[in-house]
This record gives structure tokens, sequence and C-alpha cells, in this order.
């Protein structure tokens, strides 16, 4: 007589396998679809016409926007890397170093890094929102009916702003955490801003500064792809924005750290 | 009434397991307002969103000025659509720009015009639905009622030739619902407009239309004129007109 338990434990088996699948099946189904909207955008990209007034209006505002809050964090981050590091030196009797060293570790990697993850908060997830809401309350719709094509006017514009301006933030900020830890070198020290300047460049070289120049171009491309492809795929209704937001923050902050591992790898092939 | 402007054929739509289409048909000859009522959720701004292409249907064919709009490459679409003005249940203007780019936004692409000339459209378009000293002011400084408007006034700069008006006076007080359905009348008649016009607003249907259908479980199950219609045997039918 069947009693149903065995049943039962095959549908556990099912779910369970399925618990496991699903998610996996649904990260490759997402990044199938990132993909395509990346490569629309190349194909929209070099068609005419070119958005340039919207583009350059865009570069503006995400520049704006996210400046305070990078300059802000790149400020403590220089101040804090020199205290942090000042004892282990000392130690040493190193602390002549202390120059040399946040320069390498802000250039490399923390400038980069902390300026992208902040914009990918602010702005990507800015972005995500911003689309978001614009589909919901049909402005989308709206151009394209008027034989405007949207893609072109709000998202390729938007992923070109976020590519150029995440360098030149990055740029502002690397030069103002390094200022930060001239101040704080002097806390308990004497350097003239000439001789702590000068140790700063004479610590780096070409291929701590190109490469991370370079990866932070890849940053400001997929803090933008992302944000823009989260905010016009966002689900029908008002509750879609906040996901939009949300998941470009997640899925942005990923992709970052993603692309730094690989830029570390590549890097570290070349040199 | 002449040719046939736009056409929907058996069109089937649904999201998941909501069938909000399910096999409707209409016509609109030029020069015709054609008004569509139906129960809020009926599936009405579906059904003009499948009209322009915005929404793909599952099934049926859409036909505009001749054209099947789903086999229309991008650019021919798009001239389509230049011939077609559409006011969003929600206004759809974009929040980003003042109420004067707003309306400068679907003139971009047309013949070059000098800024004299662009201003004058603007302002005839903004005349035309009584907002013309709210041209500097952004769209989130307007009231429901003014975005309408200024929504309409965007709508008609192109002069279209079909104009698809979705619920156009909901939230309106009843004097600016009657001047709105007044404008809608003298654009048909100044233009020779064809219209869809999607509307619970029985005075605005009653002043507008030329012909009616009623959309009920996602098919047209009445049609005629506004007298027809308000003297209907059926009750349900007779109940939009109380
Ligand atoms: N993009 C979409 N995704 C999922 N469901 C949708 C979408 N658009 C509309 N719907 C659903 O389709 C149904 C019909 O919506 P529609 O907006 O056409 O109604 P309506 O007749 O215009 O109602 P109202 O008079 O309230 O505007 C609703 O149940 C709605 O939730
Ligand atoms: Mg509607």
């Amino acid at each position: 007589m069947p009693t149903g338990l065995e049943n039962k434990s095959e549908t556990v088996a099912v779910s369970s396998s399925a618990y496991f699948l699903k998610p996996v099946k649904a990260f490759f189904e997402e990044v199938t679809a990132i993909t395509r909207f990346a490569f629309r955008f190349f194909k929209e990209l070099f068609m005419p016409r070119y958005e340039l007034k919207e583009l350059i209006r865009q570069s503006y505002l995400l520049g704006y926007k996210s400046l305070p809050l990078i300059a802000v964090t790149g400020f403590i981050m220089g101040i804090v890397l020199i205290i942090q590091s000042r004892p282990t030196l000392a130690s040493f009797g190193a602390e002549s170093w202390l120059p040399a060293m946040v320069s390498v570790s802000i250039i490399r990697e923390m400038g980069p890094a902390i300026a992208a993850l902040i914009f990918a908060g602010k702005v990507g997830s800015g972005i995500a929102a911003e689309l978001a809401s614009m589909k919901v309350t049909e402005q989308i719709d709206a151009m394209e009916v008027s034989g405007i094509n949207p893609f072109k006017y709000i998202v390729v514009t938007r992923i070109i702003a976020a590519t150029i301006m995440l360098p030149v933030l990055v740029i502002l900020s690397d030069a103002i955490s390094l200022y930060g830890g001239f101040l704080a070198v002097n806390l308990k020290g004497d350097i003239s801003l000439h001789l702590y300047f000068s140790q700063v460049f004479q610590a780096l070289a070409f291929t701590d500064i190109f490469p991370a120049f370079i990866k932070t171009i890849f940053f400001g491309f997929a803090v933008g792809l992302i944000g823009c492809y989260y905010g016009y795929n966002s689900a029908h209704g008002t509750e879609g924005v906040g996901k939009a937001a949300n998941q470009s923050f997640v899925y942005g902050s990923i992709s970052i750290f993603v692309l730094d591992m690989m830029a570390v790898q590549i890097t570290s092939f070349f040199i | 009434m002449g040719t046939t402007v736009a056409e929907i054929k058996d069109i089937k739509k649904s999201f998941g397991s909501n069938n909000v289409l399910a096999g409707l048909n209409l016509k609109v000859e030029s020069g015709e307002n054609l008004v569509v009522f139906g129960k809020s959720g009926s599936g009405k701004s579906v059904l003009i969103k499948c009209l322009v292409g915005l929404l793909e249907p599952d099934e049926g064919t859409a036909i505009l000025f001749g054209e099947n709009v789903s086999e229309l490459k991008e650019r021919e679409l798009n001239l389509v659509r230049k011939k077609v003005g559409f006011l969003f249940q929600s206004a759809a203007l974009y929040d980003s720009m003042t109420v004067r780019e707003n309306l400068e936004f679907p003139l971009r692409d047309l013949k070059p015009k000098t800024n004299e000339e662009t201003d004058a459209l603007i302002i005839e378009a903004l005349t035309n639905v009584g907002l013309a000293d709210a041209i500097d002011k952004m769209p989130s400084e307007l009231s429901g009622g003014m975005r309408k408007r200024v929504g309409l006034a965007r709508t008609l700069i192109l002069k279209p030739e079909l104009i698809l008006y979705d619920e156009p006076t909901t939230g309106l007080d009843p004097i600016t619902s009657k001047e709105i359905s007044h404008l809608i009348l003298d654009i048909q008649k100044k233009y020779n407009t064809a219209s869809i016009i999607i509307t619970h607003d029985v005075e605005c249907a009653r002043i507008t239309s030329n012909r009616m259908i009623i959309i009920k479980n996602g098919t047209a199950i009445a049609e005629g004129t506004f007298k027809e219609l308000a003297e209907s045997t059926d009750e349900w039918v007779r109940s939009f007109f109380k």
C-alpha cells in the first residue's frame, strides 16, 4: 500500500537539487543578459545620432554627485593608512619609508577600489533607480513612441559618462589621499611637501600607474553598464525601483572585485 | 469617413497567468474619434501599447497606416510613430527637463527649424492647453492636471495624424475635463486627426466620440455610437453611463 512517504522523499530530493541549481542557473542567465546588453551598447555606440549634449550633462552630473564623498573618503584613507602603518615601520626603524608605502598602496589598489565601490553605491544605484522610475512613469515608452531611441539617449550616454568619469575621480581621489597622507606624516614628524611628494613619486613606476588607470576605466564601464541594465530592465511597478537600485549595487561591487582580481593576474603576468 | 488608419486584429496578450487581451479587434477610420470604455485593469492601456509596438502581442496583428507594426524595422517603425501621438495615462513628462525642453524633445529629429519657429510651435501648443505661463517650470512643480495638459501639448506638437489618448481627463476637475474634451474635438475638426480615446468619463465620451467600444474580459463586447450604447438593453453596458 502506498504510504505517500516515498513520494515525499522524492520531492525533497528534487527540490533540494533545484534549490542549488536554480540560483546557479539564474546567475548564468543574468550574466548572459548583461553581456547581451553590453553588445547592444557597443552596437549603438557607433551608430548616429550621437547624443553629445546629453553625454556632457551626464558626465557633469555623475562627477559632481560623487566627488564630495570620494574626496572625503580619499582624504581619510590617506590619513588612516599612515597612522596605521607608522608603528610597524617604526619598529624596523623605517619611518622614512612611509611616503613610499602609502603611495604604492593608494595608487595601485586602495584609491581605485574604494572610489569604484563608492561610485557603484552612489552612481550605479542612482542610475538604476532613475531609469527604473523613468520606466514606471512611462518616460522611456514616451521617448520610444516619439521616434527617439531611448537606449541611445539614456543608456549609451550614461555608460560612457561613467566610463570617463570614474578614472577622473580616481585621479582626484588619489591626489587627495596622498595629501591626507602628507598631513598624517607630519603629525609625528617633519617633512616638507616637496620632499614628501618627491618620495611618493620616486616609489612609483609606470607599471604601478598605468595598469591602475586602465582598470578604473573597466570599473567605470562595469558600474555604468550594470546600473543601466538593472534600471532599464526593472520590473513593472514601483517596487521595481528599489530592487533595481539594490541589485545594481550588489552586482556592481561584485564585478569590481572580479575585475580587480583579473587585473592583478594580468598585470603580474606582464611584470 | 475614409481610409483605415489603425487596425487591431485578434490581438491576444497575457502577462504570466493574467490573460489581459483575448482576441480583440478594432478599427479606426481617418478623421474618426473612437472611444474605448472598460473597467480599470481591463487592458485598455495594454491595447494601445500593442498598437504602437511598445508591447509585443502574443498573437494577432497591429496595423498602423497600412503597415504591420511587428514586421517593421526600427527605422521604419520610427517613421510611422512620428505620425502617431500618444498621451500617456501618467503624462510621462521627462522629469529632468523643463516644460519647454519636454515640448522641444519630439521636434529634434525633424527638419532643422530656427529657434523662433520652434518657440512659436511650443507656445502655440501650450496656449492650446492654457498653460503658456508654465513654459519654464519643471514637471515636479506642476499639479497632476497641469502635467496632463503639458503631456497633451507635447503630443499635439507634432500634429499627428492619429492620436491615442490614455484617459485624458482622469484626475481633472469637471470644468477642465470639459475643456480638454472640447479641445480633443477641436483638434479632430482642425487637423482632421483620427483618435482612440480611452476614458471612464461619460461626459468626455459624449462630447468626443463618433463611435465607441466597450472591453470586457479581453474582448470588445459592445460597439456603437454613444447614444446606442447608453440606451443598450444590456444592463452591464448601461451601467457605464450612470
Ligand atoms: N508590463 C506589464 N507587466 C505585467 N503586467 C502588466 C503590464 N502592463 C499591464 N499589466 C497588467 O495588465 C492588466 C491590464 O493593465 P492596463 O494598464 O491595460 O489596464 P487599464 O485597462 O488601462 O486600467 P486603468 O483604467 O486602471 O488604467 C493589469 O492587470 C496590469 O497589472
Ligand atoms: Mg490604463
